[in-house]
């Protein structure tokens, strides 16, 4: 772990060190996998369904980030999702799961539209714009569900009929030896082995678009002057201003994205996670989205991160029967927590040591007390976990700089 | 006088929209607006009906002046639908399993409510003050937090117990621990007694307000942070009040379904309050009066939407009616903000002159 410490610490490269990352994650999962005696946390089912999971929330992440980039805060990200799954069942019982997506899309730039033209024309207040967007987009759903899927063969008045599947891949050849290698319990390989066959099993194309939607927002966003523009306009948008951007444009551009990230999140939910729309569907994904980008330090990487983290221990939590798994979580906190207050004993910040410290030892003794927990704990895992980045590396974090601010072209603050 | 219309129309213009755009939709479904708008409020006058209006009234007039109070010092408490859900577990599972002699036991279960509301808002007030943490994102994540947490509360190994219908909640609440309600005449169900503590409530708002060193130190952090440094206002602590007064208040919201109705708290307990909240909060500019006349008109417009489906239309185009309010009223309010500031600005140009 120390090891794994000082080449991040270290001028090593960013693939060096996000590798070094990476085979720790893998090393502390086979520990607690091998201490709390549970093979599931990495097996293929395991990791194939958190992978369905990560999707949406990460689609809603990256939804949020290309907004807050350029500098308006979405907290409606939850009615443009369910705005996207309406739009998928809406156009996909009808006309398959493609035409559901482009349906998604439309929908997710009629909220990103309303929301841009609040916050971006008027210049009101992005957290209530945001939350009016989320009134608006359950009625709208819910009130055109009833309209468009109450008649409907096989529909009802919160269900449409269902949507054609897209095609998914499996990968035998490769995903099947290395099922029967997992089960061998081998140290950090079988892991590994788990890991891998997860993500070739029954691998939907959304999920491959989905990451391709990922590398695509790092390269335009990170990568050309178009995305230095947009995020100079989250920085400092006079700033921007004077150099010639078009601070408007811009922001809706951004904006405009965001919303269609949102309800492609949300038509995965509708097109390849149940093959319906429902009422209720989303279930506050667009707000786990937009704590996996806060968690993710606002940048497509950390946001895929964040996201894999709450889809893999919902997974865990769906397939735990007997809560053995949960108990495993709660050992997997604990070990995260001394972790950071590892880091936190060599910037001597002894206070946060302090904390860190206390609440792993009590998550410890809680693992050690019981054979099994409720499902419960998993609910709040992932919540818990971005609530303690934010209170205890909130200075590793850092939003864009006009982040939330609303700008008038012309009027300096 | 005309400061108050100044202030009027947005509330006004906002919901004249609304209804436009409701006729709208109503039109394109083939249904007449003004015959459905009249049946509504047909509907809306039995005296069922208005006893359903004033109790939601109540339960929304607690949720926006929690929400309020934050606004007064810009603050966001996005988190008040976690901090009732769980101030109402609690309150649930103390009145379901003590017996308290005589009042007492509703006096307890407020004064318990109130402090879990107040002690959940003011974990997001810590990481404000301590951490620096927006509370806009911490309630949020604490509202998922506290879903959680009630869910393990509940569970049968835990503390809860199979209701009726087969739901998991907490046991049903005794005679002596239930707020006493009042019937209007010839109605099938009485009012929630809880309505006059939101009455006071109002007043209790409105005298700390405008009355008070705190009310009056609430109001300038509001307005400007640094003027209010400046004549000697400590904003950290004021934060961290504000917080656990909106929280405490929040802490209400779910009492008066709890106590005056339901008598038990399920996992199905309404979880939406606290958005309701910001909604007339903002609707009614954050005044005591103009919440509860918020308050009264959204709750109009969920029970009167019930008899909607039987006209065809679907109902939930009440709800697409009140985020329209939502976004007219804010956009209202910025653009009447900016032409006062142009007309500042004309008044002071000439006057120079």
């Amino acid at each position: 772990m120390t090891a794994v410490l000082s080449i991040l610490k270290s001028g090593a490269s960013r693939k060096v060190k996000f590798l070094a990352l990476f085979i720790a994650v893998l090393a502390t999962l086979s520990l607690v996998r091998m201490w709390a005696d549970v093979l599931d946390l990495t097996s293929r089912g395991t990791i194939s369904a958190a992978l369905g999971l990560a999707v949406p929330i990460g689609l809603a992440g990256l939804g949020g980030l290309w907004a807050e980039r350029a500098g308006v805060v979405n907290i409606g990200l939850e009615g443009m999702m369910i705005l996207g799954t309406f739009g998928a069942g809406w156009l996909g019982w009808q006309y398959g799961p493609w035409a559901g997506l482009l349906g998604a899309i439309l929908f997710g730039l009629l909220g990103g539209g309303i929301f841009a033209l609040a916050t971006v024309t008027f210049g009101v207040d992005q957290i209530i714009a945001g939350t009016a967007i989320n009134i608006l987009g359950l009625g709208f759903a819910q009130f055109f569900a009833k309209i468009a899927f109450s008649k409907a063969p096989g529909g009802g008045p919160t269900q449409s009929p269902s949507i054609s599947a897209l095609p998914t891949f499996t990968f035998d050849r490769l995903s099947d030896p290395l099922v029967s290698l997992h089960g061998k319990g081998y140290f950090i390989i079988s892991e590994l082995a788990g890991l891998i066959s997860g993500v070739f099993f029954r691998l939907s194309i959304l999920t491959v678009f989905s990451a391709g939607l990922f590398a695509a927002t790092a390269f335009i966003l990170w990568r050309t002057p178009f995305g230095l523009r947009l995020r100079s306009v989250g920085e400092n948008p006079h700033a921007a201003d004077s150099l010639g951007v078009n601070v408007y444009l811009y922001k809706y551009i951004g904006v405009l994205t965001s919303g269609v990230m949102a309800a492609l999140g949300g038509a995965f939910l509708a097109i390849a996670a149940s093959g319906v729309y429902r009422e209720g569907q989303t279930g506050g994904r667009g707000f786990i989205g937009l704590a996996t980008m806060i968690f993710g330090n606002w940048r497509p990487g950390g946001t895929a991160i964040g996201a894999g983290l709450f889809g893999y221990i919902d997974a865990l939590r769906l397939r735990d029967a007997n809560g053995t798994a949960m108990r495993a979580i709660v050992l997997l906190g604990a070990l995260a927590l001394i972790v950071l207050a590892i880091l936190a004993i060599r910037k001597k910040r002894y206070q946060v040591v302090f904390g860190l410290g206390i609440t792993a030892a009590v998550l410890i003794s809680w693992f050690l007390l019981t054979t099994a927990l409720p499902r419960e704990v998993a609910l709040v895992a992932p919540y818990l976990a971005t609530l303690l980045v934010l209170a205890f590396a909130s200075q590793r974090l850092r939003p864009p700089a006009a982040d939330g601010i609303p700008y008038r072209k012309g009027e300096s603050k | 006088m005309f400061k108050r219309i100044d202030t009027l129309i947005a509330p006004l213009v906002a919901v004249a929209f609304s209804v436009l755009f409701g006729s709208i939709i109503l039109l394109v479904f083939g249904a007449n607006p003004i015959e459905t708008f009249i049946r509504m409020i047909d509907y809306a006058s039995t005296p069922r009906s208005m006893t359903l209006i004033l109790n939601s009234a109540t339960t929304y007039y607690f949720s926006a002046v929690a929400v309020a109070i934050g606004f007064k010092m810009n603050l966001f408490n996005i988190g008040v639908n976690g901090q009732y859900r769980l101030a109402t577990a609690v309150a649930a599972l103390v009145a379901g399993y003590i017996t308290f002699p005589g009042y007492l036991g509703i006096v307890v279960i407020i004064a318990i409510s109130m402090l879990v509301g107040a002690a959940w808002a003011g974990i997001a007030a810590w990481l404000k003050v301590a951490r620096g943490v927006s509370e806009v994102i911490s309630t949020i994540m604490l509202n998922f937090i506290a879903i959680g947490l009630i869910a393990y509360l509940m569970a049968p190994t835990v503390l809860g117990v199979k209701t009726a219908e087969n739901v998991i909640g907490t046991p049903i609440i005794p005679a002596g621990n239930r707020f006493p309600g009042v019937s209007l005449p010839t109605a099938p169900i009485p009012v929630y007694g809880m309505i006059f503590l939101a009455v006071a409530l109002g007043f209790g708002y409105w005298y700390l307000l405008n009355r008070t060193r705190f009310g009056f130190d609430l109001r300038a952090v509001g307005m400007s942070p640094s003027a209010a440094v400046a004549s000697g206002v400590n904003v950290k602590r004021m934060t961290v009040y504000a917080m656990l007064l909106s929280g405490a208040v929040a802490g209400l919201v779910g009492l008066p379904l709890l106590l005056g109705a339901q008598y038990t708290f399920t996992v199905n307990f309404p979880g939406n309050y606290g958005f309701t909240g910001i909604a007339i909060a903002l609707l009614g500019r954050n005044h005591p009066v103009g919440i509860a006349f918020g308050a009264l008109l959204w709750a109009f417009l969920d029970v009167s939407a019930q008899i909607l489906d039987l006209t065809g239309v679907p109902r939930e185009i009440i709800v697409i009616m009140q985020g329209v309010i939502v976004l007219s009223v804010v956009i209202a309010y910025e653009v009447t903000r900016r032409v006062k500031v142009r007309r500042q600005q004309a008044a002071v140009g000439s006057a120079g002159q």
